[in-house]
């Protein structure tokens, strides 16, 4: 029999299979924050239940938290320092860890369970947040899920699923200069739409996926909700296995070599069968920007606004309501287009390569008049590293406020955001209406772009900014 | 959990596509840790208008404000329905307004769990059974009602036409019966630590203290 990497990674985690079909798998890891994962908690304690296993579960606050320097449990959104507190008696009441406002592994949750060695290769991992695919790009089994099903999770350990049909997606070739795996992600869901995944699990793989560095291949699988799938898996190899070597929570000593002994059956078998098979040619993608509501509607930087489409229906109707909201008209060009506001940050787009690539271009450079430009760290970790490297000096130069690490303004929750009608070009995974504001119009696209579309005030291919 | 059988209620016609959870539940409106009184935010972006403001009033355009939807317990929808965040506060607002059901030619998958889970009924059907039921109950909200029945899993038009559709047989069990997930897994406690004990052999790794 040929097995798939996802087929081994699954069919090792599975309990008892239901009449149904459906599987009831065991979950390995467990990852909560402030916004959804206190109401799981909340419901256990409600329920007089019990955590069954709180030294696989982790939780962080990054949702709620504001990020201005010195910040307290007192949030600008209303109502957020209730989120923070009811986590903070409910996790220490669990006995699970919590990495709070002020510990120095406080920061996103799919950019810390990385960082902390918290996600594994062969492991299940499920938070109450749809990003959980991210740590499909170290070769785990990831996934987001409501607050029920987490709780159910942190009751019984397991969940149940029903297997995915699944599909691979092959990125052939190698990326131009200037490329990266957020416009790899971008163009494929603007290729095949934002439920072209929908109902799989995605295996990407290909020698562009190989070449990509482990914190990209984070962002790619961050964005594959986006696609609709159940999740995105890669592969890992040893540029896996040498990022999680020393982490604090991953294996070491002997367990370290059973654990990489077992890492390296995770691959496809030669033969295995897909449902789907998608290949894409990296020669066609260019630097990629959202124009609409939809991650799908997306289009290569030097392209246009696409023309409505033809055929009376709801994508007619939706495509009429995303130009709409976002004042734009089908052939406009996306270059060039003034904006008003450059964010970087993001469990999408935060790390340390994010914020090197993004200072690389801001370096000696200054944010153009009336741009408000803004750069929020993946993790307290990944800002203090920045900080030994001289990049917030670089960001702060360059105009940029440099933040404390916090989903911060990806969304807006009531606090801090953004104007209506203001053009947002953004480094996250989510253009949809009112996202980053009420009435806020949030262009998607890699942190090069957002940086040198800072630097322009306008939409703008980093590839032509030049050598100062 | 609330159980669901049958059911006959106005459906309302929200023929977009890829409707998103910050759509149905924008984050600002998520308040409080509680499950409970969601409904005034359901869809706030398109159903209010100056939301949060002195000047905050109804958009009469939007469907669930006219009179003869007001009422409405069934929502037809366009493809990838619920996609986005995992926010259960999506699915607890749809209830708290008094949606029962969902009839969409696709859902998000976390959404799709989270509606179970809640004893909201998601169905799939095709769009253009979708497209012409909507038009079909828009010759007269009110008394062109929909009727579902989840044993038989079939809806049943003002047309006295009925359309088949699919739920994974443990789903429609537990939405039959209003079993709560937990207590149905916790039922498989040997067969967990049987499987705990197999497990750590094989990947001691993955185990931490």
């Amino acid at each position: 029999m040929k097995y798939t990497l996802f087929d081994k990674v699954w069919n090792d985690h599975v309990v008892t299979q239901q009449d149904d079909g459906a599987d009831l798998l065991h979950i390995d890891r467990i990852f909560l924050h402030e916004r959804t994962g206190s109401a799981a908690l909340a419901s256990i304690e409600e329920g007089e239940r019990k955590i069954k296993n709180p030294a696989h579960v982790f939780c962080t606050m990054d949702h709620i938290v504001d990020t201005f320097p010195g910040r307290t449990d007192q949030t600008t959104m209303p109502g957020g320092s209730e989120f923070i507190k009811v986590t903070r008696d409910l996790s220490l009441k669990g006995n699970i860890t919590l990495f709070d406002l002020g510990d120095e592994r406080q920061g996103i949750s799919h950019v810390v369970s990385p960082e902390q060695g918290i996600a594994l290769p062969g492991c299940t991992v499920i938070c109450p947040d749809s990003h959980t695919c991210t740590l499909g790009g170290l070769g785990a089994l990831a996934t987001g899920v409501g607050s029920s099903e987490c709780e159910h999770a942190l009751v019984t350990e397991t969940l149940r699923f029903s297997k995915p049909k699944q599909m691979r997606v092959v990125f052939a070739g190698q990326l131009k200069s200037g490329v990266s795996a957020k416009d790899m992600i971008l163009h494929l869901i603007a290729a095949y739409s934002a439920a072209g995944g929908s109902g799989y699990a995605i295996e990407f793989a290909g020698p562009a996926v190989d070449s990509l560095t482990v914190e990209a291949r984070l962002t790619l699988c961050n964005m594959a909700v986006e696609f609709s799938a159940f999740t995105g898996i890669i592969a890992p190899d040893d540029k896996v296995f040498e990022y999680l070597k020393g982490r604090p929570y991953a294996p070491s000593g002997e367990s370290w070599q059973q654990a990489k002994e077992y890492w390296a059956t995770l691959s496809t078998d030669d033969g295995a069968h897909f449902d789907q098979e998608i290949v894409i040619d990296c020669a066609t993608i260019s630097p990629t920007v959202t124009w609409g509501t939809s991650p799908q509607e997306a289009i290569s930087i030097d392209g246009q606004v696409p023309p409505l489409v033809l055929e009376e229906g709801d994508a007619r109707r939706s495509m009429e309501q995303s130009l709409a909201y976002m004042g734009l008209k089908p052939g406009q060009s996306i270059q060039g287009l003034p904006i008003q506001v450059a964010f970087i940050g993001s469990c999408t787009n935060s790390r340390l390569s994010d914020l090197r690539i993004a200072a690389a271009i801001l370096k000696g450079r200054k944010v153009a008049s009336g741009v408000r430009a803004i750069c929020v760290p993946g993790s307290t970790q990944v800002k203090q590293t920045a900080e030994k490297e001289g990049l917030d000096q670089i960001f702060l130069n360059a105009g940029f406020e440099w933040r404390e690490s916090g989903c911060s303004m990806c969304f807006y929750a009531g606090g801090e955001g953004f104007v209506s009608g203001e053009r947002v070009i953004t480094s996250t995974n989510r253009n949809f209406e009112g996202r980053q504001g009420p009435g806020c119009r949030s262009h998607l696209a890699s942190p090069a772009t957002v940086a040198a579309s800072a630097i322009n005030g306008a939409i703008t291919d980093s590839r032509k900014m030049g050598a100062l | 959990m609330k159980k669901f059988v049958t059911h006959r209620g106005t459906a309302a016609p929200l023929l977009k596509i890829n409707i998103d959870t910050d759509a149905i539940m924008p984050s600002r409106e998520m308040k409080t840790v509680s499950k409970t009184g969601l409904g005034k935010s359901l869809f706030a972006s398109w159903r209010f208008i100056d939301r949060g403001t002195d000047q905050e009033k109804l958009n009469p355009e939007f469907v669930l404000n006219q009179q003869e939807y007001s009422q409405a317990s069934i929502l037809l929808t366009g493809r990838n329905m619920g996609c986005g965040s995992s926010r259960e506060f999506a699915v607890w607002a749809l209830v708290d307004f008094g949606i029962r059901a969902i009839i969409a030619p696709s859902f998000g998958a976390i959404f799709f769990t989270n509606c179970i889970r809640n004893g909201l009924l998601p169905i799939v059907l095709d769009e253009q059974v979708i497209a012409s039921l909507a038009d079909y109950v828009a010759l007269n909200p009110q008394a062109n009602q929909l009727n579902i029945d989840l044993k038989t899993c079939h809806v049943i038009g003002p047309d006295g036409m009925t359309y088949p559709f699919e739920l994974q047989s443990g789903f429609q069990v537990m939405l039959l019966e209003g079993l709560d997930a937990i207590d149905v897994t916790n039922k498989l406690g040997k067969e967990i630590d049987a499987f705990k004990t197999t497990d750590i052999q094989k990947r001691p790794w993955a185990y931490l203290n």
